[in-house]
């Protein structure tokens, strides 16, 4: 049953996007007939089982993701970064876990920390034996996506698409008409948790030539305050779509701390979409890690909607071979006397290619905006390549907004030094490479998360 | 121990050594001296190694073995130390992990035993106390926002834990006051054994008041223009450089 309000809404994005699409053309891609086939499907099925809000959400995403298809580098947003080997795998939605992923499996991923609260995600389901949600700090409440739609579907109402619309995200587009599951986390007024929540989506070997579209909705009540790490990895060798929405309502006063550690198997395909929208006085710190996958896109946004309130957005990523991986923040200060901190830094090896693009708007109201954005990458060889575009508008005229962005390979004189100590050129090399990513991990406040990618990066450069 | 036969070297095509010889056995204490541009800092950052000056002839004997042929860190692991004029700061590397890295591979070189990090704490900070330097610097990055003397006496804690057998002061003296002076003087002076040697590279007869040389040469123009006892570097002080360059003009 489609009402009219809800058709012309539908309508109304179609719309949109076909203009968009119109005025610059060559922007995208057609999307695959195979997954306008699985969004038909899912339309069809949240229409025939309700609730009523999931077949809109549905149709809203299904429309949007028809209409914007696959960017291509004409895209804007997507200059640097084509989705094209994606469009043509079109790899379709994964039906069930393989049940095969064991604790060892898993154990290189938890930080050394088994105990903490682990919702363990396999090829896009929840996986209630690999997962510890028993001790749960008080006052955080997780359930489950496919569980919350069928018991508590008036809540996710509230939440999902509220932060992260599918509009001019082609990604989140589709993961709007396509997930089946994912993880609700709700942390009560005043309630301060005192253990992260740790999501892991794993991809396992029989997820091969599959696609996940899992959804996480984070909602930090008044006051309160919650770590939650999200660990996007593979197990095996295999190519395969992760296209995960992670949206975060930050409420007045409190303060969410996001870890994204993206370890993708070297041939995956990574598309991750992060989207907060923060009240008075609130704080949202995010680090987005990321080291594999053959293509890898992250974006990590922000609204900054209400005064005092503010981001810091922080970043490392290490490539080798031919890896691709790309990031876009965007920063919008909505009120006055926001801010905005931003260190993104890459190490670039082989002939991989990174891409940083900070967006920061400033609207009219936002007076006293104090926004500061770095942009830091070494390239260890000759052939690797990183494309920098700080993008900042600002439309208040008392605000103190900088950026700065350097390239540059290891300083010739700091390895002399250490080569005049007895290191050899090797070790010097490595240590002074690892140095680089240092300040970076320095600010995960987690110890045993900076601990363990800081042993990673550590690994990468001296073994 | 060092046997240095008319040295030349350039960086890019500028010729800055023009056949310097130099003779220094165990034990002993030479101090270089000249004006500016004379070459002193060049002959210290050559004998260490430094890929930016091109050797372009004489020779360098080094405890028997021909000192060109060898890396920078072979050097270091054979015994010659170079005490940086500008030390370099390394962001992100603690100055107790880059010392343990440093004196294990000494000890790799060696044959020896590497040794743990609660092992290394012991050496490291009986060597601190020799300097006068705070425990709590050894976890801040190497020379990151340490003051010029702090720099300095970063510098000759290294040459403390490396324990060379060539000690090479490049200007050590520089940007320093008294105290830290003598400080690092103090500290050069404990490290001194009849087996090892150390060249002192200065501008300024006052390190030498602390230090006292056996030799001292004077450099102008790329080489050794006068040679004598610690007599000359205060014949230096009174009359400045000028007579010695005259007269080896003549």
């Amino acid at each position: 049953m489609i009402t009219e309000t809800q058709q012309s809404l539908a309508q109304a994005v179609v719309a949109r996007a076909q203009a968009d699409a119109a005025a610059a053309p060559g922007q995208s891609i057609p999307l695959p007939a195979s997954y306008a086939a699985e969004l038909d499907a899912q339309v069809a099925a949240a229409e025939a089982n309700g609730p009523r809000w999931l077949a809109d959400l549905r149709r809203a995403g299904a429309a949007a993701a028809r209409a914007q298809g696959f960017p291509t580098t004409r895209h804007e947003d997507w200059h640097y970064t084509t989705t094209a080997a994606i469009a043509e795998a079109a790899f379709p939605s994964l039906a069930s876990a393989s049940g095969a992923v064991t604790e060892g499996d898993l154990s290189d991923f938890t930080f050394g920390h088994a105990e903490w609260p682990t919702a363990v995600f396999v090829n896009g389901r929840f996986d209630a034996a690999r997962s510890t949600l028993a001790r749960l700090p008080e006052g955080v409440r997780v359930r489950p996506l496919a569980e919350a739609l069928r018991e508590e579907p008036e809540m996710l109402e509230r939440v999902l698409g509220k932060v992260a619309t599918p509009e001019a995200q082609p990604f989140v587009a589709l993961n709007q008409g396509l997930f089946v599951d994912g993880l609700l986390l709700v942390v009560q007024k005043e309630m301060e948790a005192d253990v992260p929540v740790h999501v892991l989506h794993v991809t396992d070997a029989t997820g091969a030539r599959g696609a996940t579209h899992p959804r996480v909705a984070i909602v930090a009540e008044r006051h309160s305050k919650v770590t939650v790490i999200e660990s996007h990895v593979g197990l095996g060798d295999a190519a395969y779509l992760a296209n995960p929405v992670t949206e975060v309502d930050v409420a007045d006063g409190a303060t969410v701390h996001h870890v994204l550690v993206q370890r993708q198997s070297a041939r995956a395909f990574h598309v991750a979409h992060v989207e907060a929208r923060q009240g008075r006085d609130s704080h949202f710190v995010s680090f987005s890690f990321a080291v594999g996958g053959q293509l890898s896109r992250t974006n990590v946004y922000t609204l900054l909607g209400g005064e005092g309130c503010g981001a810091t957005l922080n970043g490392l990523y290490l490539l080798d071979g031919a890896q691709h991986c790309d990031h876009q923040t965007r920063i919008e200060h909505a009120q006055p006397n926001t801010y905005s901190r931003e260190l993104y830094k890459g190490i670039l090896d082989g002939q991989s290619h990174g891409v940083f693009n900070g967006k920061v708007y400033v609207r009219p109201v936002a007076q006293k905006t104090d926004g500061k954005q770095t942009n830091n990458t070494l390239l260890l060889s000759e052939q690797a390549q990183i494309d920098t575009k700080p993008q900042l508008e600002i439309f208040a005229d008392d605000v103190k907004c900088t950026h700065g962005a350097t390239v540059g390979r290891l300083d010739q004189t700091a390895l002399f030094y250490m080569k005049s100590r007895g290191l050899t050129d090797e070790t010097a090399r490595k240590l002074l490479t690892y140095a680089f990513a240092a300040d970076a991990l320095e600010t995960i406040e987690i110890e045993a998360v900076k601990d363990s990618l800081e042993a990673l990066t550590l690994a990468r450069y001296t073994t | 121990m060092l046997d240095i036969k008319n040295l030349t070297a350039t960086v890019g095509d500028k010729q800055i050594l023009n056949g310097i010889s130099l003779t220094v056995r165990p034990g002993e204490v030479h101090a270089i001296m000249g004006p500016n541009g004379s070459g002193k800092s060049t002959l210290a950052q050559v004998l260490a190694g430094h890929p930016a000056y091109e050797v372009t002839g004489g020779a360098v004997t080094y405890d028997g073995r021909d000192l060109l042929e060898l890396e920078a860190e072979e050097r270091a692991q054979a015994g010659v130390f170079l005490a940086f004029q500008y030390p370099i700061e390394i962001p992100g590397v603690s100055n107790a992990y880059f010392l343990r890295a440093a004196y294990n591979e000494m000890r790799k070189a060696r044959g020896a035993e590497e040794v743990d990090p609660l092992e290394f704490l012991d050496i490291v900070e009986e060597k601190a106390r020799l300097v006068e330097m705070d425990p709590a610097f050894l976890n801040r990055s190497v020379n990151t926002g340490f003051s010029g003397g702090e720099k300095k006496r970063n510098e000759i804690l290294q040459m403390a834990v490396l324990e060379p057998k060539l000690a090479i002061l490049d200007e050590t003296d520089s940007g320093l006051d008294i105290d830290a002076l003598r400080i690092v003087a103090d500290g050069v002076n404990a490290l001194k054994r009849p087996d090892n040697a150390t060249i002192v590279v200065t501008h300024y007869q006052r390190l030498l008041n602390y230090i006292v040389p056996d030799y001292v040469h004077v450099l102008a123009g790329g080489r050794i223009v006068k040679s004598g006892g610690k007599e000359l570097a205060l014949e230096l002080e009174a009359k400045g450089y000028d007579w010695i360059l005259e007269g080896a003009a003549a």
